[in-house]
């Protein structure tokens, strides 16, 4: 048994409550870093994870692009027109999430449910016409089925449209509780979060948008 | 109505695995009566399923680890007889049973073994260490554990409903795919691994955040114990290479359930792409189950040579640096696949490379050992087990990493040899240092050492006995996965590596031994200052069991070796402090039963996706969504304990403590 474990235990300098309730950032200075911190930092981590799973899949996509086993390539399908609208669908409703953002800043309900409901109708826009999209293609043969190249792109943009989807149930349940209980802190943690999501969703469509659309609709003579 | 499920998916007609099923229903339905008749169960609810303490999280996934380490070990013994009986024979194993067993016995031993094992004592050590009183984020640590739990519950319910895959523990395709493997095996197997795995990659999320943005003050990055750093690059590698996982098995199952073309063989499906992305995801977690186990080395090396770890800093960029090349070596698990000789070339120097960050902790190790005053505890003879043993399979790997040889030695059991004496000699006998040495933090009194030391020499002499035969039969050739063989030369190899397991269960038989004498003798055992081993660490300045707060009064962290260097200080003469902290009230997260919840709920989905119930499906996602809103709309997230309860347990500790001193002479 350890000898000096008595004294140890009555060391007072052994902790300090002072120190350990001093605003701190966790790397050492002052102990653990505060809720919200801790609470986005983690979200952050979690949505890095997220890249990376979209990474497998856009690497996928990459390699099975020119796969199309006789049936129609990415340029005899794209509609850029589409993708265009999908694209301003979105942005915008990045845009009205920021506007959610500074009228829970604002603790304005009024403004914050009115912002969220534009955010969700945006993204919801942005959703059906993907689903468009995606049976006009189904309709023609092109169905995720038909190819490798077919399936990949299904499964690329569909994970992100699956992304979308899921955001929408979280921002009705946001919505829910920013009515129901006010502008709690960890409900606003939680609407920090959201935000995070929403706009990294935004930065994968922007990765979708370029590699796979305007990529895919380039003449094949300028493709590797 | 029920899908693909009927009465034909009970093996009524199969003795081995009924009576295996059988064993398992009826054990987990004695175990549950027998709780229940002893009224267990509001205590155990309370107490356990719906804790969100690390330290009772850590514990729980330890006991999933060795419970399904059991069932996996028995999925051995069955191989090893099976292989030492089937020479012009054709064994007591049925090929598609037999197929079943390896698929299960890898599945099981790495994702519901290891990883659990690991996790577990990462739970419980890393908020210790760190001085703090919990994780970043407690309830979705326990949805992680009752996740991981949901995915082995699936594997073992394949034993009695259906059938498991007959794939290998990974499943390549196009053997997974539905054409070839029609039945709900890999369906079972790909499920079960994406539920747990999201209880993983939950786990590295939080991990990384504790251990980043949490710690005691004073403790900056230099002063984080070893332990801590090795579980934050294991937590890195979840972070960046499960998400991987869950995307290449969403794609194999978009292909069965959809009739996709990822790896198919018509419509330009790319069957090679499998192997890349598995491995991708693959070869990082071969790094992710040793790296805790080098911490736990190099906790357990220190205390028992009475010695600070030899450079420190050293062992950490070495730690870092694994973590980040363990991303480029993926390929050499296919050198076969024929990349090219300068693909081969660069992935070859590759897994070379990594070796070197390995050599180094290797002799930081040793040199921590040089000039100590070395005690032969049982946890010091695992780490000393594993450093032998660990060091002849390196050397195995350094030259399957070599193209030419892997050309020869590709999928013989001159790997299996190799990767069990790497995952044994290193993973788990490190997860055995980790539970003997810090099983008394966890309950307060000490595992019977002699019969520790016998189960580590029949687990020492088991493992060579077992393994070593099988180098011989792959430089003879022999292929891993045979359900029988007709070559005279590999028989008498076999029958000695069916010894080896025999021994290995005599060490198994002796843990559990050691595990119900130590509890039945616990009074005599109980280690009241909470510091048995003269730890270095803040985990030994606390009570064992540590109360629900971990540290009354956060530390303040000093040196590398806080605790060490506060007994040093108070060791010195007219040091001796008295007095006792200012304490005040802690918060400390309310239970939950949100993880247990969940986990109910994605074992329906999982159950019904497998069987294509799928009304179930949307009912058991339903419920897991509900789940979810509960938890959010709760209103009260903390328990205050207040300062005299926090004073009490507390003071409580100290007078043990001091008590325990007055007993014993001092060292």
């Amino acid at each position: 048994m350890s000898t000096s474990a008595l004294h140890l235990a009555q060391d007072p300098s052994f902790g300090s409550p002072q120190l350990a309730r001093h605003e701190a950032s966790g790397h050492g200075e002052g102990g653990p870093a505060p809720k919200r911190i801790v609470v986005g930092y983690g979200f952050w981590i979690f949505l890095l994870s997220d890249v990376i799973m979209f990474s497998a899949f856009f690497a996928t996509y990459a390699v099975l692009f020119k796969s199309t086993a006789g049936g129609p390539s990415a340029r005899e399908l794209f509609d850029l027109h589409n993708t265009a609208t999908e694209t301003a669908c979105l942005l915008a409703s990045s845009f009205a999430c920021g506007m959610a953002s500074l009228a829970v800043g604002q603790r304005s309900q009024k403004w914050t449910q009115v912002a969220l409901l534009v955010t969700g109708l945006l993204g919801f826009a942005f959703l059906v016409l993907e689903a468009r999209e995606f049976s006009g293609f189904v309709a023609r043969g092109a169905g995720p089925g038909r190819s490798a190249f077919l399936s990949s792109f299904f499964t690329l943009v569909g994970c992100h449209g699956v992304h979308v989807s899921a955001g929408l149930l979280w921002l009705g349940t946001m919505m829910a509780q920013f009515y129901a209980k006010g502008f709690r802190v960890d409900i606003r943690h939680r609407f920090l979060c959201f935000s995070l999501f929403w706009h990294a969703l935004d930065i994968i469509w922007v990765a979708i948008f370029s590699l796979v659309y305007l990529v895919g609709t380039l003449p094949p003579e300028l493709l590797p | 109505m029920w899908g693909k499920l009927s009465w034909q998916a009970i093996p009524l007609d199969q003795p081995i695995p009924l009576a295996a099923g059988a064993l398992v229903v009826f054990g987990m339905a004695a175990v549950v009566i027998w709780v229940a008749a002893k009224g267990y169960i509001p205590y155990l609810w309370r107490e356990w399923i719906t804790s969100v303490d690390h330290k009772r999280i850590g514990i729980m996934y330890c006991l999933l680890a060795s419970v399904m380490l059991l069932r996996g070990f028995i999925d051995a013994l069955m191989m090893r007889s099976q292989q030492a009986m089937a020479f012009h024979a054709a064994g007591y194993l049925p090929p598609e049973h037999y197929d079943q067993i390896f698929s299960a016995h890898g599945t099981i031993m790495i994702f519901f073994v290891a990883m659990p094992f690991v996790i577990g004592l990462m739970n419980f050590v890393v908020p210790l260490q760190l001085g703090v009183r919990d994780v970043a984020f407690p309830t979705l640590n326990s949805v992680s554990f009752w996740l991981t739990a949901a995915g082995a519950l699936l594997v073992n319910a394949s034993l009695v409903v259906g059938e498991f895959a007959r794939t290998g523990w990974l499943p390549y395709p196009p053997l997974s795919e539905l054409a070839y493997s029609p039945g709900v095996g890999v369906d079972y197997y790909l499920w079960a691994i994406q539920i747990s795995g999201v209880g993983t990659l939950m786990t590295g999320v939080n991990f990384v955040t504790t251990i980043l943005k949490m710690r005691a003050p004073g403790m900056s990055y230099e002063r984080m114990p070893i332990f801590c750093w090795t579980s934050l690059a294991a937590n890195l590698l979840i972070v960046a290479a499960f998400p991987i996982l869950t995307a290449t098995l969403a794609m194999l199952l978009l292909d069965r359930y959809v009739g996709f073309h990822f790896f198919t063989n018509a419509a330009g499906g790319n069957a090679m792409m499998f192997m890349n992305l598995i491995w991708a995801w693959g070869h990082p977690e071969v790094y992710i189950l040793i790296l805790p186990a080098f911490g736990v080395f190099s906790e357990v090396v220190p205390t028992f040579s009475r010695k600070p770890l030899f450079d420190r800093r050293s062992m950490i960029v070495a730690t870092m640096a694994i973590c980040i090349l363990s991303f480029s070596v993926w390929l050499h698990h296919f050198f076969t696949m024929g990349a090219g000789g300068d693909v081969n070339g660069f992935f070859g120097i590759a897994s070379m490379v990594i070796a070197v960050p390995t050599g180094v902790k290797i002799f930081n190790w040793l040199f921590t050992m040089y000039g100590g005053r070395i005690r032969f505890s049982s946890a010091m003879l695992w780490a000393l087990g594993f450093m032998v043993t660990f060091v002849i399979g390196g050397m195995t790997g350094v030259l399957l990493a070599s193209p030419p040889a892997d050309f020869v030695l590709h999928n013989s059991l001159f790997l299996v040899a190799h990767f069990h004496n790497v995952i044994i000699g290193g993973v788990l006998f490190g997860a055995f240092a980790g539970y003997t040495f810090w099983f008394p933090k966890a309950f307060g009194f000490v595992l019977d050492e002699r019969l520790g030391k016998l189960a580590f020499w029949f687990w020492l002499v088991g493992f060579y006995v077992a393994f070593m035969p099988l180098y011989v039969l792959g430089l003879e050739g022999m292929t891993r996965r045979m359900q029988h063989y007709d070559r005279p030369e590999w028989h008498p190899w076999l029958l000695v590596a069916a010894l080896g397991t025999l021994l290995i269960l005599c060490g198994i038989a002796l843990q559990i031994a050691q595990l119900v004498v130590s509890i039945r003798g616990r009074a005599q055992r109980r280690e009241p200052t909470g510091d048995p081993w003269d730890g270095r660490s803040l985990e030994w300045a606390t009570a064992s069991p540590p109360p629900a707060f971990n540290f009354a009064v956060l530390p303040l962290v000093r040196s590398d070796e806080p605790y060490w260097e506060s007994k040093q200080q108070a060791r010195a003469p007219g040091q001796a402090a008295t007095g006792e902290p200012e304490y005040s009230s802690i918060e400390m997260p309310r239970n939950s039963a949100t993880g247990f919840v969940t986990a109910f709920f994605a074992v329906v989905t999982g159950f019904s996706l497998i069987w294509h119930i799928w009304w179930l499906v949307l009912l058991g996602l339903a419920g897991a969504y509900a789940t979810f809103v509960v938890f959010a709309w709760r209103d009260q997230h903390e328990v205050t304990i207040p300062a005299e309860e926090v004073a009490r347990l507390d003071r409580a500790n100290r007078t043990a403590r001091a008590q325990a001193l007055r007993e014993e002479p001092a060292l």
